[in-house]
């Protein structure tokens, strides 16, 4: 080691090579995790490091959104309260209504040996700040893990569905809206209680049913909400209203596109619901290779 | 003869070395900007700030940063942005090379030559994370996700600017 050239040049490998190595590094955790979504631990782990860095890049905002709450106008608050009074005044009506019925509805239920329906625990969060990969459509809201929020939970506004949980934090989690492009939900027409799946188009204020016959009784202005059969979400959810149903014969299905009931780019608290009842076991996928739906032939 | 090349922008400047805690707090910096709980069009047209600041460190001082820093912090913020892990750190690394590589040229150029480079640098990284998204089955979100390319070269002068000021020795080299 006596005869080691001076270190006076020394510049490791060179630059191509460097690039090669960290660019094939990166590559392979890019596959790890698109394929079999392996990093999630380091993600939680880094994401709580972090998090102390992101309330302290939240503060400014909070403070300005604190400040400009207090000096509201007089006026203004005036205004809301009188709305706010009257909302409070028709909702009471409804609550007693909604009350009596759900006596109703629970003795009926009792009577035709059916099984309660399920009252979903829920928690209020607000969102935080959007996701900044052009390529997701994600919120990130302030309660996670430590909160009791588990992935896959529905989450809804006041006016409807928003997203679904994705990956949760110790105190924060991500929430996938649903005009994400992965995001498939099983939906009922109001109108008429056809079902049908509604799915992202992975840009705003759009979803699009397919699969669904030219004939099929679908109009513009009906309400789809959830269903509720597929055991992530609880049914009766507004999801979307339609907004066109364009049927061309040359075409196995109509081309029917919505818009969302929620208005998540307007609110900044969102509802996190609990996970559902707890489902039977799923039964066994029929064994892959035979020709089944879904099954190349 | 040998000077008489060299654009404007820091022909005759003699600066400071930069400290490592420098490098690091200006990455800081530039880090936090960008985890700045924006929406809307804010959003879309806000530059990738750590992006720029890494071809500044990587053009004007090629010696400074290391790759696995660069790397290491692409990791990060890739959990910050709830993206696939590895394509920020796929992005800088590209980008670091490019700066490395081209930091002499670039150094030949005044200051719009400078941000010319600039942004087909920060394009060719956000080339790269488009086929690396495309290839993961994402689909193109329209033709203002290249706008941060265009704001960063846009902020190119104001960094430099900013981020030198500190490097400027106090007492003129003429003075003494």
């Amino acid at each position: 080691m006596e005869y080691s050239p001076p270190p006076f040049f020394k510049r490791g490998p060179n630059l191509v090579t460097r690039l090669t190595l960290f660019s094939l590094l990166s590559l392979v955790l890019l596959f790890a995790d698109a394929r079999f979504r392996y990093m999630e631990d380091i993600r939680a782990v880094v994401g709580v490091i972090l998090y102390p860095f992101q309330e302290l890049v939240d503060t400014p905002a909070r403070m300005a959104r604190g400040m400009a709450n207090y000096f509201s106008l007089q006026s203004t608050l005036r205004g809301e309260n009188t709305r706010l009074r009257e909302e409070a005044f028709v909702n009471a009506g409804l609550l007693q209504k909604q009350q009596d019925l759900i006596a109703e509805n629970e003795n009926l239920r009792e009577l035709l040996h059916l099984r309660p329906r399920f009252e979903p625990s829920s928690q209020v969060a607000s969102i935080l700040y959007t996701a900044r990969d052009p390529f997701v459509r994600q919120v990130v809201v302030d309660k996670g893990a430590s909160d009791g929020v588990v992935p896959g939970a529905p989450v809804i506004d006041t006016l409807g569905l928003v997203g679904q949980v994705h990956r949760v934090y110790p105190w924060a989690s991500e929430v996938v809206l649903i005009t994400d492009k992965e995001q498939v939900i099983p939906v009922q027409v109001v109108r008429n209680g056809l079902r049908a799946v509604i799915f992202g188009l992975g840009y705003d204020g759009a979803l699009e049913v397919r699969f669904m016959p030219v004939n099929a009784d679908v109009e513009k202005g009906d309400l789809l909400v959830t269903s509720g059969i597929d055991g992530v979400y609880p049914s009766g959810l507004p999801v979307a209203f339609v907004d066109s149903v364009e049927r061309n014969a040359a075409y196995p299905f109509a081309r029917i596109t919505c818009r969302p009931a929620s208005g998540v780019r307007s609110y900044r608290h969102v509802m996190v619901l609990g996970t559902t009842e707890d489902y039977p076991e799923r039964p066994v996928a029929p064994e892959q290779g035979g020709p089944g739906p879904g099954g190349k032939d | 003869m040998a000077v008489q090349g060299f654009g404007k922008a820091y022909a005759d400047e003699i600066l400071l070395p930069a400290k490592p805690a420098y490098v690091g707090l200006s990455f800081f910096v530039a880090f936090m900007l960008n985890m700045l709980p924006l929406t809307g069009y804010v959003l879309m047209i806000r530059p990738d700030f750590v992006a720029v600041i890494l071809l500044y460190w990587a053009i004007r001082h090629p010696r400074k940063v290391g790759f696995t820093p660069v790397f290491i912090l692409g990791l990060v913020m890739d959990v910050t942005d709830g993206s696939l892990f590895g394509q920020h750190a796929l992005a800088y690394c590209v980008l670091m090379a490019a700066g490395v590589a081209w930091h002499r040229r670039v150094s030949l150029f005044g200051i719009q030559g400078q941000m010319l480079h600039v942004l087909l640098m920060l394009l060719v990284a956000q080339l790269i994370v488009l086929a690396v998204q495309l290839a993961a089955g994402n689909a193109f979100p329209g033709w203002w996700y290249f706008l941060p390319s265009l704001s960063g070269c846009l902020i190119w002068p104001v960094v430099c600017q900013i981020v030198t000021s500190p490097l400027r020795p106090k007492v003129k080299s003429e003075e003494l």
